[in-house]
């Protein structure tokens, strides 16, 4: 299946992609990545006319009908993404396209001398192809049961907004639930999984954001969590790599690991160090891990 | 007088107008071309560059080494009737009738100063010294300015997934001539972006050749001391005859 990392995968969520190739190829998923792919456009623009923010994303459509005509997919006009932001954003545009004809026509003559876009590109997330899996099949590759680990999926904005683009109740999610459970773990309820993690404020305002992330992550470390999950290399960022700034504005904060899903996943199937990728993440999960004792003998 | 011709005779010939030495009255076909603005009746085989000394300028900016290589004739031009601006390099491109065309002496596109020794060897080292690498659209509009043909938007794309050895192969045969960098909605400086990624790539990517090594080696022993030393000395006959009778690769 044809499969877009984005940027971020390739630099600082390596975590991210490296435990869900792993996961993937545990689950006979075989994800081939994009030829010459760009960058996913990341923020979709709603200004209306602000057509030429929608050729980054567009592009990367493209590139699914030029696999299927080399043959390096086979009748697969599927795109899979692993960054909950890079989805949303070609999902967008191939919604924004598939919906207005005469935008299309206009982006297809922008990019003159080049092959056109014809539609008919899916454009899916990781979690949507998790849940497709007969739920069996993901209990039998558990190899470590994450028995007793308290897991608190947070889920952010762009995997679950706008309406028609989110593949989950915007208000009450359950998608990364169901894995976690799978795995053996128990689901904590946090209130708080769908509140803002103050996105790109991060880059300007990050007192704001270490607030948002105080709030998220208190909330769920009421509810008796262990760590966090997460899709979004950019809400792990603001939740895990900004517990710093959090400690300095809260004294009271105590902090919470936040893992990707597949972190999880990857550690439950036994796919080893180099597909968990815990050296990775800001706060270090394995203390936690260890207590809940599924990390001790070389995880 | 030798009807062998050195090398650099060669080049100089190849390079002078081929309306040199021919009477106009013999020239059969002919082109109007507008320079900023003006016509001028052209021989038509000639080359942008040739065509506007045969107008009668003098270049002293936009012009270098005539052969494509060094980037310094940056043009812009609009053919007759057309709506989109192309670019090429006034010595590679030959005049067509009705071509509007003017000469880019110099693109403003500010290069940064950094130390390759002092950088962490990550994509973070673009956003630091050209931080609009991340407003790329992937417009491709740098690529179709691109008078190297290459696939500058691809390469771009690249510095911003960190990819340097992807960066460096693809920007390599990049003349600096800054034609992406004028074109770019995005007001990225493609070429001085591409010459930091491959200078980070070779202090820290590329393989260290083995006989480089060794050769330095040598050079700090001094091995080549003495060799330069009567090098120094040599009279200029003895140069010439050193120099025709050296060793060196088949044309």
């Amino acid at each position: 299946m044809p499969y877009y990392p984005g940027c971020t995968l390739k630099t600082t969520a390596k975590n991210l992609e490296d435990s869900a190739l792993a996961v993937a190829g545990a689950l006979g998923i075989e994800l081939v990545e994009l030829p010459r792919w760009n960058c996913c456009g990341v923020v979709t623009s709603l200004t209306d006319d602000d057509l030429m923010r929608h050729l980054g994303p567009l592009r990367n459509l493209i590139r699914v009908q030029e696999m299927n005509a080399d043959g390096v997919v086979a009748d697969e006009m599927r795109i899979v993404a692993l960054c909950s932001m890079c989805f949303n954003a070609l999902k967008q545009t191939n919604a924004r396209l598939a919906e207005r004809p005469e935008d299309l026509e206009k982006l297809n003559g922008i990019m003159y001398l080049e092959e056109d876009y014809e539609g008919g590109v899916e454009v899916v997330h990781f979690l949507e192809i998790l849940r497709g899996i007969d739920p069996e099949t993901i209990r039998d590759r558990v190899k470590r049961p994450l028995e007793g680990l308290r897991v608190s999926p947070y889920y952010g904005c762009t995997l679950l907004r706008p309406k028609g683009i989110g593949i989950d109740d915007p208000e009450s999610p359950t998608a990364q639930d169901e894995i976690v459970r799978l795995l053996g773990a128990e689901v904590v309820d946090n209130p708080k999984r769908t509140v803002c993690c103050g996105s790109y404020q991060t880059v300007a305002n990050k007192e704001a954001v270490a607030d948002l992330a105080y709030d998220i992550l208190t909330s769920a470390r009421a509810a008796g969590a262990d760590v966090v999950t997460t899709f979004c290399p950019l809400c792990a960022f603001n939740l895990d790599n900004r517990q710093r700034e959090v400690r300095e504005r809260h004294p009271d904060f105590e902090h919470i690991p936040v893992l990707y899903l597949t972190q999880l996943m990857a550690l439950a199937f036994g796919l080893g160090e180099e597909a968990c990728r815990f050296d990775l993440n800001h706060v270090d999960p394995t203390d936690v891990l260890e207590g809940a004792r599924l990390v001790k003998e070389g995880t | 007088m030798s009807t062998k011709t050195s090398m650099m005779e060669r080049i100089s010939q190849s390079t002078r107008s081929l309306t040199t030495g021919v009477d106009t009255k013999d020239v059969e076909h002919w082109v109007t071309i507008y320079i900023m603005g003006r016509g001028y009746r052209v021989p038509a085989d000639l080359t942008i560059m040739t065509a506007m000394e045969f107008a009668g300028y003098k270049l002293i900016r936009s012009c270098g080494c005539r052969q494509g290589f060094c980037g310094a004739c940056a043009t812009v031009f609009r053919r007759e009737g057309e709506y989109r601006l192309e670019t090429a390099l006034a010595c590679q491109t030959r005049v067509e009738d009705g071509m509007s065309l003017v000469q880019i002496p110099f693109v403003p596109a500010g290069a940064a100063s950094y130390d390759v020794a002092e950088e962490k060897y990550a994509y973070s080292v673009f956003s630091k010294y050209y931080p609009e690498v991340d407003r790329c659209v992937s417009c491709n509009t740098c690529t179709k300015a691109c008078p190297q043909d290459l696939e500058v938007m691809d390469y771009v794309q690249a510095a911003v997934k960190g990819d340097f050895e992807a960066l460096t192969e693809i920007s390599f045969d990049c003349i600096q001539c800054g034609l992406c960098a004028i074109r770019c909605p995005a007001e990225i400086a493609q070429y001085h972006v591409a010459q930091l990624g491959r200078r980070m790539y070779g202090r820290y990517g590329s393989p260290e050749p083995a006989h480089l090594k060794s050769r330095l080696a040598q050079l700090e022993q001094g091995e080549f001391d003495e060799a330069l030393d009567e090098l120094v000395e040599a009279t200029r006959d003895e140069l010439e005859k050193l120099y025709a009778a050296r060793e060196r690769e088949s044309d």
